[in-house]
């Protein structure tokens, strides 16, 4: 029997979101990215004596959301707790984060795997600082920090151990990002560390009831990389196991290069936390108004814009899912739908020469060189039978490439439609004259030359003839 | 509640401070003073009191996301034992903690 038939991996993933906002959680410093080492590190995040912290409001707002979006509960009061640890990035020598009341708790996402649906339950989501940056090369025995990050807000968003694959966490990943870059409450960018993903993995016999130890691996930082980890962590858990070994219950690194991960150095003594309630910030009290302000203002959802894209343009559920996953490519599908233009051809020619033009070229939606407007109006000219779809697709391309409107390149190239029915009438007799042959063996009752003649007018008409039409006056001029 | 050697070296360990071994006895004792103390409390009966994370029944003022503070970094370096390309140098650590 195949290992994998006896072992059952258990994942968790803990999710660090860095809230775009425009100062840090407790102190009025920039959370701008980029600027020269501590420069924006005021007294509060540097821990002077005396000083006290300041809650930031919208990041209130922006947890609100987000429980919202994870069909979550909201705690009211939500109390800040202390988390005790000695790093120099964190001066303060605690870290303040939230313990036992959470400002979101007990929710849950759907996710959709190749499996079908899932449901993964949210533990909780709550609010902390970060740290600031350690850098340890160059400073001759010495190590350099910068606390320009120290104090900017973070969410992190813990899950249940729900998770039952590599796969299912990239599902769940993936849709957590989705909601942050539909709230617009991160940017989400994994590589630059917006976002930062903990896998809690273990394995256990299948049909056991108890857990087996988990390890913790950190430092994963883009999608593949979640599902590389957690992959290489369950085998080599399970190796460990076969092998009559046990799993210590430690912290790994994920070392993307050589796609393995290794046990972090152990220490004397086991950490321990000490959490207690943070004495400098009072609960928070979240009025009832003041929620609902927020949820008011909250955009719509990947899987409510799924299901609108479904019931109001009629796409089917694959496009429908495709469209909304990400929300600058349904805005684009929406403005291109303002030409009044068939919801279904827009949803693919976006998913089909867009995207493939897109991928060749690794670019972004929001860096198109084919805008919403002339994607627009480029079908509009195929629905008004200016230009057929097989053409429309070569000047897609010229349109990509050359930044012109369709308009422009169906004069210059003259590629307008004939539509003229004596236009076509002539090409057609034109066609049947040059072929005798044809035209004998198919009154004789060889049906399928019809398509060789609607192939030959097309062709002497250089894909410019209406396809329709060159089919209804063929039928009428070969049955005579 | 009796305390082990070990859990004192741990406690001091956890604080970062450095404790003569020669001031575990006493020291000790100390502590098992003040770890009765909880023990009182928590004999007290709290099934009607609840729980509290703050003395105040306030709620926490907030503040606007607004960028109040500019940069004051040679001013806030100036107490700072050893600084270089404006980061702070401390001695070297390696091991990380979330």
């Amino acid at each position: 029997m195949n290992n994998k038939d006896i072992w059952e991996p258990v994942i968790g993933l803990e999710i660090h979101v860095q809230l775009s906002t425009k100062s840090k959680l407790f102190s009025g410093a920039s959370t701008d990215f980029g600027a020269l080492p501590n420069t924006q590190a005021c007294n509060i995040d540097l821990a002077l004596p005396g000083v006290l912290p300041v809650l930031n409001e919208e990041v209130l707002r922006m947890a609100i959301m987000l429980g919202k979006a994870l069909n979550a509960n909201i705690n009211s009061p939500t109390a800040f707790a202390r988390k005790n640890y000695f790093y120099p990035d964190s001066p303060k020598g605690y870290q303040i984060s939230q313990m036992d009341k959470p400002i979101v708790e007990d929710g849950y996402l759907d996710i959709e795997t190749s499996k079908g649906k899932k449901r993964i339950g949210v533990t909780r989501a709550h609010l902390e600082e970060d740290a600031g940056k350690s850098l340890h090369e160059d400073f001759e025995g010495f190590s350099g920090i910068d606390l320009n990050r120290a104090g900017t807000p973070l969410l992190e968003i813990v899950s249940e151990p729900d998770i039952a694959s590599p796969e299912e966490a990239v599902a769940y990943l993936k849709s957590i990002h989705s909601i942050i870059r539909y709230l617009d409450i991160s940017d989400g960018n994994m590589a630059e560390g917006s976002m930062r993903c903990d896998a809690n993995v273990s394995v256990r016999k299948k049909g056991e009831e108890i857990l087996g130890t988990r390890t913790e691996t950190k430092n994963v930082n883009s999608f593949r990389f979640v599902e590389k980890a957690i992959e290489y962590e369950i085998k080599r858990q399970i190796h460990q196991l076969e092998s009559g070994n046990t799993i210590t219950q430690e912290t790994r690194l994920y070392d993307s290069q050589n796609n393995t991960t290794r046990p972090m150095r152990s220490k004397e003594f086991a950490n321990d936390y000490r959490y207690f309630p943070e004495p400098d910030l009072l609960p928070v009290k979240l009025e009832k108004e003041f929620i609902e302000e927020v949820l008011t203002s909250m955009p719509e959802m990947p899987t409510q814009k799924k299901e609108r894209f479904s019931t109001q343009f009629n796409l089917n559920e694959y496009d429908a899912d495709l469209l909304s996953a990400d929300k600058d490519f349904a805005d684009f599908f929406e403005e291109v739908l303002k030409f009044s233009v068939s919801p279904k051809i827009a949803a693919n020619w976006i998913m089909g020469e867009l995207s493939a033009e897109l991928n060749k070229e690794n670019l972004n939606i929001k860096d198109t060189k084919v805008s919403s407007k002339m994607l627009g109006q480029l079908i509009s000219r195929i629905e008004d039978s200016t230009i057929s779809g097989k053409i429309a697709k070569d000047v897609f391309t010229k349109m990509w490439s050359t930044g012109k409107d369709v308009d422009t390149i169906i004069e210059e190239e003259g590629l307008k439609q004939v539509t003229d029915d004596k236009e076509i009438e002539s090409l057609i007799d034109e066609v049947i004259q040059n072929n005798p042959e044809q035209l004998k063996q198919y009154q004789s009752g060889k049906d399928r030359l019809f398509g060789f003649f609607v192939g030959q007018v097309m062709k002497v008409s250089k894909g410019k003839a209406n396809p329709q039409q060159v089919n209804d006056i063929l039928k009428v001029k070969l049955e005579k | 509640m009796a305390l082990t050697d070990k859990e004192l070296k741990e406690i001091a360990y956890l604080a970062r401070i450095n404790v003569n071994q020669n001031i575990f006895p006493s020291l000790k004792k100390e502590l098992q003073d003040i770890l009765a103390l909880f023990d009182e409390l928590n004999n007290a009966d709290t099934s009607d009191i609840e729980a509290m994370s703050h003395p105040l029944d306030l709620s926490q003022p907030t503040r606007e996301d607004q960028v109040t503070e500019v940069n004051e970094r040679e001013k806030l370096q100036k107490n700072a034992p050893l600084v270089k390309s404006g980061l702070f140098l401390v001695p070297k650590v390696i091991d990380g903690e979330d």
